[in-house]
């Protein structure tokens, strides 16, 4: 088995995925910086973001429910900020009556808390429209192009590389435990010893999967040395950035730069 | 996404954009000077190594074991790849991991990935090899040494993160120091005896098979002082610090400061134009509206224009 669909990266002929993946990769960090640097409560700003990576959305073809489905996997972390609504003093909304509790949920840290939850959110849709519409060695090239050390790089690809054959082992092992062990139906009969015994068996399948990397290794490194690696890590110069390109770089830029001051408009 | 660990890292927008500057610079120090270390060693078999190690770390997130109920525990990693290939590298794998965490799950932020090599590859990373070398080496090199090594590095690493994401997120404003950090503390001081407990299990069956691989401790006798040292003064630091912060949430004067200080970059930057005022209107409030609404209108106008060329061309295809 394998599992490819870990990657995703998902081919189309979209205009989004034809575009350069240095301008796509600078494009994208800009938009997490601008929305980043959106002030609290500035809902105008958070509506056009939101428009905007609509846009994009509809552009690349890949599909608005796609992208909305994996952008709530990261929900939960919004938990972190919940306490925000009853800490930040201020004009209270509401009162909860938990028990002998009462709580007061104040404006200003519900206007936070929801601020917090947008922004995550929204960032999030283009990290996946970035990584759902270029490759990764596309990533990588645009990596070195941004002055990412080489060897770093090069660490990049290769774990890439591997990946899912290691993904796939740690399926296999999985699937072995499964079938050696028993399991019963009824509730509350634990399966299996201890919780140390338990965290034994999995560290020896850990273990497993470290020493198999480990010769897996000196095996590709061979494999590298018989082609010509000498410890320096090559690559081919990266070709040159079209003119159309430059332009719709320069546009997104300058679309983010007015975002930021329309920031400014609403934190005034 | 059945088989992705559990999403688990800082996303975008819960860290305020000076405090993500801040961290994104302490990382790329701390992995250019691991990456100088590694270039100074010459020896060109560690490029395939912490590249399939990061690989090997990545799936082995996935091998989880059940603890109570439908909690389980899986593998952070950072104090078995410091155990298995020294500090320096272990910065590198562990910010190979976090990388293509970020940049191809959305596990973790690409602004807060940063913070991310931080707390994990850069604090994570030296105080495991704090805490194993120094029990390791009061056991004198002994077995019981090293598995009590790995365990303490497992379970103090994982805490000492957790400590630090949780000061991150009230110095950002982003949750109540009173409250993220107790909880952040709490939570993980169970997780990281799961941690400690699978870094144990992995150590035993390694030293059953390949003993020079844990004894060598990757193939470097000598301790090195200044990882020793870093980890050293990062556990006591995020100690001392976090209860001093989580238990004076009024009279909290440094984080006041810090806050203010945070507020005020950004504050300039918005302040570029002062009193800027929409022509024909006076009220500020009416013309912020008037703006979001004239250029949400304009903005949604633009992506149903984008809709219909798209299908219209769609169609003309078949």
């Amino acid at each position: 088995m394998h599992v490819h669909f870990l990657d995703p990266f998902r081919p189309r002929s979209s205009p989004v995925h034809r575009l350069d993946a240095r301008v796509k990769f600078v494009l994208a960090l800009a938009f997490i910086l601008t929305t980043a640097l959106a002030p609290m409560a500035a809902w105008p700003v958070y509506i056009l973001l939101f428009a905007l990576v609509l846009c994009i959305k509809i552009l690349s073809d890949l599909g608005v429910r796609y992208v909305l489905r994996r952008s709530a996997l990261a929900l939960p972390f919004v938990l972190a900020a919940l306490p925000m609504i009853f800490t930040i003093p201020g004009e209270p909304v509401a009162l909860l009556h938990l028990g002998g509790w009462t709580i007061t949920v104040t404006q200003p840290g519900l206007e936070r808390f929801i601020s917090i939850a947008l922004k995550s959110w929204i960032s999030m849709q283009s990290a996946i429209l970035l990584a759902a519409s270029t490759s990764f060695p596309d990533l990588l090239a645009a990596m070195r192009a941004v002055r990412v050390p080489r060897l770093l790089v090069a660490m990049f690809g290769l774990m890439w590389r591997y990946l899912f054959v290691l993904v796939d082992e740690a399926v296999r092992l999985l699937r072995g435990r499964a079938a050696r062990s028993g399991q019963s139906s009824r509730p509350g009969q634990r399966a299996g010893g201890s919780i140390a015994w338990r965290a034994r068996v999995a560290g020896g399948m850990a273990g497993n999967l470290f020493l198999r990397a480990f010769e897996r290794s000196e095996r590709i490194y061979m494999a590298m040395v018989a082609r010509g690696y000498d410890g320096e890590v090559r690559h081919l110069p990266l070709p040159a950035v079209s003119a159309a390109d430059w332009g719709i770089l320069i546009v997104g830029l300058t679309v983010l730069g007015s975002l930021m001051r329309l920031g400014l408009l609403a934190s005034l | 996404m059945l088989l992705s660990p559990a999403y688990m890292h800082i996303p975008d927008g819960f860290l305020s954009v000076v405090l993500s500057a801040i961290l994104w610079l302490v990382s790329i120090l701390g992995v250019s000077y691991a990456l100088r270390r590694k270039n100074r060693d010459r020896d060109e078999r560690q490029v395939p190594l912490m590249g399939v190690l990061a690989a090997a770390i990545f799936a082995g997130q996935m091998l989880n074991f059940t603890v109570i109920g439908g909690s389980s525990g899986h593998l952070m990693g950072a104090a078995i790849a410091t155990i298995l290939v020294g500090p320096w590298a272990s910065v590198l794998v562990m910010t190979c991991v976090l990388a293509v965490q970020a940049l191809i799950f959305q596990d973790g932020g690409l602004l807060a990935l940063g913070a991310n090599i931080f707390n994990i590859g850069i604090v994570g990373v030296a105080v495991s090899y704090m805490a194993y070398r120094t029990v390791k080496g009061l056991s004198g090199g002994r077995r019981w040494g090293v598995y009590a090594g790995g365990f303490m590095a497992g379970w103090l690493s994982v805490e000492i993160s957790a400590l630090a994401v949780g000061m991150q997120l009230a110095l950002s404003g982003t949750s109540p120091a009173n409250i993220a950090i107790p909880a952040m503390g709490g939570i993980h001081a169970l997780i990281g005896i799961g941690e400690g407990l699978i870094t144990l299990g992995v150590l035993a069956f390694i030293y059953a098979n390949r003993p020079a691989l844990v004894v060598g401790g990757g193939g470097q006798n000598s301790v090195s002082k200044l990882a020793w040292g870093a980890g050293l003064l990062l556990a006591i630091g995020v100690a001392v610090l976090s209860p001093l912060a989580s238990t004076h949430p009024d009279g909290l004067e440094w984080v006041a400061k810090q806050k203010g200080f945070l507020n005020l970059a950004g504050g300039t930057l918005y302040r570029v134009i002062p009193n800027y005022v929409f022509p024909g209107i006076a009220n500020q409030a009416t013309a912020t509206i008037l703006a979001g609404i004239v250029g949400t209108l304009l903005v949604f106008g633009v992506v149903l224009g984008v809709t219909y060329l798209r299908r219209s061309r769609g169609i003309s295809d078949n």
